[in-house]
């Protein structure tokens, strides 16, 4: 049987880090995700492993850079005004293609903006985040359970892509508390494959350059073309979602992470209410789940965006559904959690006024 | 017929880009020698600067990464931590070290992470035509300072030996110069010792080198040289700063 214990959310992270076999951590604190650098720090001591507190986030994704171009699985966990530093470096890393797990437990913003949980960095986690052509494959847990799962796709997806990948959580997930399964045995780290790219000395090979430059005329722009073409592989292969009740839906609610659970509450209520409504969850934020719901947008008629923003995900919903739908939103930005009878309401005016 | 004098193995085969005169150059070459002569240079692992050295991932035979201005030390401790038998070198620029990487370089210090860091003061930016460095002396002018550094506007250089002297983490610090060759060969055993000590895990060194650009100081080689000899090195003194090595005896 697998073994279940009941478990903080940023310690799940934290143990789906270790499990993942990852054995190098940095970090600077910040509200609210401290409890993983805190918790971590005792971890990898007990593992083994590096653990270190930077001067900042900038030397933390830089750490990383090092350590993922050494070939080994590298971790840093920071929160929205630290993510805004690290984009100099991402963009080096993504650049120089070399895969770390980088997770970004959100906050209000902009500027310091608050502690309370947010979905407000959801275009700056799909889009990039820093200068140049690139992304960053974005996981976007909903349940403690994933929280402990999903540090080893992460890295299962960067390293096939090679490319940089990132969790997007917020504080309530981290806050909560929820029974975990083990559903993996623990990997260890020397059971990993050697990285070709890995910067190890030369001893009996070729001497490897890691960079994210070229200044040979035309090869930067070959090299994008190839990235390009990686990405491309990407959205074809690994949109992730959960969909429930799109059958019979007179109305689809979109949302992930915190927002995706009171989704679930909100459609159970409306269910109980004979309101024909369903979920689709998008699990990876980039690749977007498009393909889905173009599929869902050709036969549903509405949609109900639900984000702790002002609207960003949204666009990816008109985008894949082709502007076919009524596509309607409920957001609060700021730190603001949508509750499920605030956003029963807004489905009963939609479908209210539909019918 | 004995080969005399030739490229060292530390070094590839590909033809360096610096100007004529410039200290860079020189620089490579004794970091190539010791590479061979220490026996490391495949378990080397250099960082090369975003500077007029950006192309070092090409000139160093061995592995080299490149990375964003200024986090050469903070790049460096993540391939130490992770692969602790590397031998970790940035190479880095007055701008790179001493102005945008300012707290990488002081922190790697402070923690006295076990890697070696080359300092190339040449007091200017050389690779972005010559602006106002932290090292640039004062009344010296620059693009940014045209009439010279007025201390009143653009305030002191940073003596980067000076400032990590008062840390209690760096093992080893020390300045030298490329003006004369009694100097150079100064420069080798100072960079040596750099090395020797992250080979016995005894943490950071730095070693700060007064370096020519003619480009930027609008000076032939041999004015350059000469300058470094009679105003350079009276701002910022050769010698040891710190030799934990000698504390320990
Ligand atoms: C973030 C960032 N800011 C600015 C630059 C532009 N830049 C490139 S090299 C350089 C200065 C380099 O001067 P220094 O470190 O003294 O090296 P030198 O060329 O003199 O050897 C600057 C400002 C950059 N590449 N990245
Ligand atoms: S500009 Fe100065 S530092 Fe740069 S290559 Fe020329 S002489 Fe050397
Ligand atoms: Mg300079």
């Amino acid at each position: 049987m697998v073994e279940k214990r009941l478990m903080y959310g940023n310690h799940a992270l934290v143990e789906g880090i270790i499990y993942a076999g990852c054995r190098f951590f940095a970090g600077y604190p910040i509200t609210p995700q401290n409890e993983v650098p805190e918790y971590m720090s005792i971890r990898m001591n007990e593992e083994g492993g590096v653990f270190l507190q930077t001067e900042s986030e900038i030397a933390a994704i830089n750490m990383l850079f090092g350590a993922g171009a050494a070939g080994v699985r590298a971790t840093t966990s920071s929160s929205s005004p630290g993510i805004s530093l690290m984009q100099e470096g991402i963009s080096y890393i993504a650049g120089a293609d070399i895969p770390v797990l980088i997770i970004n437990v959100v906050r209000g913003g902009p500027g310091l903006g608050n502690i309370a949980p947010a979905q407000s960095d959801y275009y700056q986690a799909t889009r990039g985040g820093g200068h140049g052509d690139y992304f960053t494959i974005t996981l976007a847990p909903n349940s403690v359970q994933e929280l402990f799962e999903f540090p080893r796709l992460a890295f299962e997806l960067a390293e096939k892509y090679r490319n940089p990948a990132l969790i997007l959580a917020d504080g309530l997930l981290g806050q909560m508390m929820e029974p975990v399964e083990f559903t993996f045995e623990p990997i260890d780290p020397k059971t990993l494959p050697e990285k070709n790219y890995a910067l190890t000395g030369c001893k009996g090979r070729e001497r490897r350059v890691v960079r994210s430059y070229d200044l040979r005329s035309g090869k930067l722009e070959e090299l994008n073309w190839k990235r390009y073409k990686k990405y491309q592989e990407i959205i074809k292969n690994e949109q992730r979602y959960e969909v429930i009740n799109d059958n019979d839906a007179d109305l689809m609610i979109v949302a992930y992470g915190t927002c995706a659970r009171v989704a679930a509450a909100t459609m159970k209520m409306a269910r109980d209410k004979g309101l024909k409504v369903g979920l689709l969850r998008p699990i990876t934020l980039w690749p977007f789940p498009k393909d889905k719901l173009a599929e869902l947008g050709a036969r549903i008629n509405n949609f109900l965006v639900v984000e702790m923003n002002c609207g960003q995900m949204i666009d990816d919903v008109r985008a894949a559904t082709r502007f076919r739908p009524q596509i309607h939103f409920h957001g609060r930005p700021g730190g603001g959690v949508p509750n499920p009878p605030e956003v029963l309401k807004k489905i009963e005016e939609i479908l209210g006024g539909a019918q | 017929m004995k080969l005399i004098f030739g490229r060292p193995a530390g070094l590839t085969e590909v033809n360096q880009r610096y100007c004529p005169g410039c200290g860079h150059g020189i620089v490579h070459r004794l970091i190539a020698e010791l590479l061979v002569e220490l026996d490391i240079r495949e378990r080397a692992v250099g960082i090369a600067p975003v500077g007029c050295a950006v192309f070092a991932d090409e000139y160093f035979n061995c592995d080299m990464i490149q990375p964003p201005h200024g986090r050469g030390p903070a790049v460096a401790t993540g391939i130490k931590r992770a692969r602790p038998d590397c031998i970790l070198f940035s190479y880095q620029g007055d701008g790179d070290l001493a102005a945008i990487g300012t707290a990488e370089t002081v922190h790697a210090a402070a923690r006295n992470e076990n890697i070696t860091v080359i300092f190339i003061n040449n007091a200017i930016y050389g690779m972005t035509g010559g602006q106002l460095a932290p090292t640039t002396l004062p009344g010296m002018r620059s693009t940014t300072s045209v009439q010279g550094r007025d201390t009143g506007k653009q305030g002191y250089p940073i003596k980067v030996c000076e400032l990590l002297a008062g840390l209690d983490g760096p093992y080893y610090l020390e300045r030298c110069a490329l003006d004369t060759p009694k100097n150079i060969i100064r420069t080798k055993k100072v960079l040596k010792t750099a090395f020797q000590n992250q080979i016995n895990n005894k943490g950071f060194s730095l070693v700060e080198i007064l370096s020519m650009c003619p480009t930027g100081w609008g000076m032939t080689p041999v004015q350059s040289k000469k300058w470094i000899s009679e105003v350079m090195s009276k701002y910022y003194p050769l010698g040891e700063f710190r030799n934990r090595a000698k504390e320990e005896k």
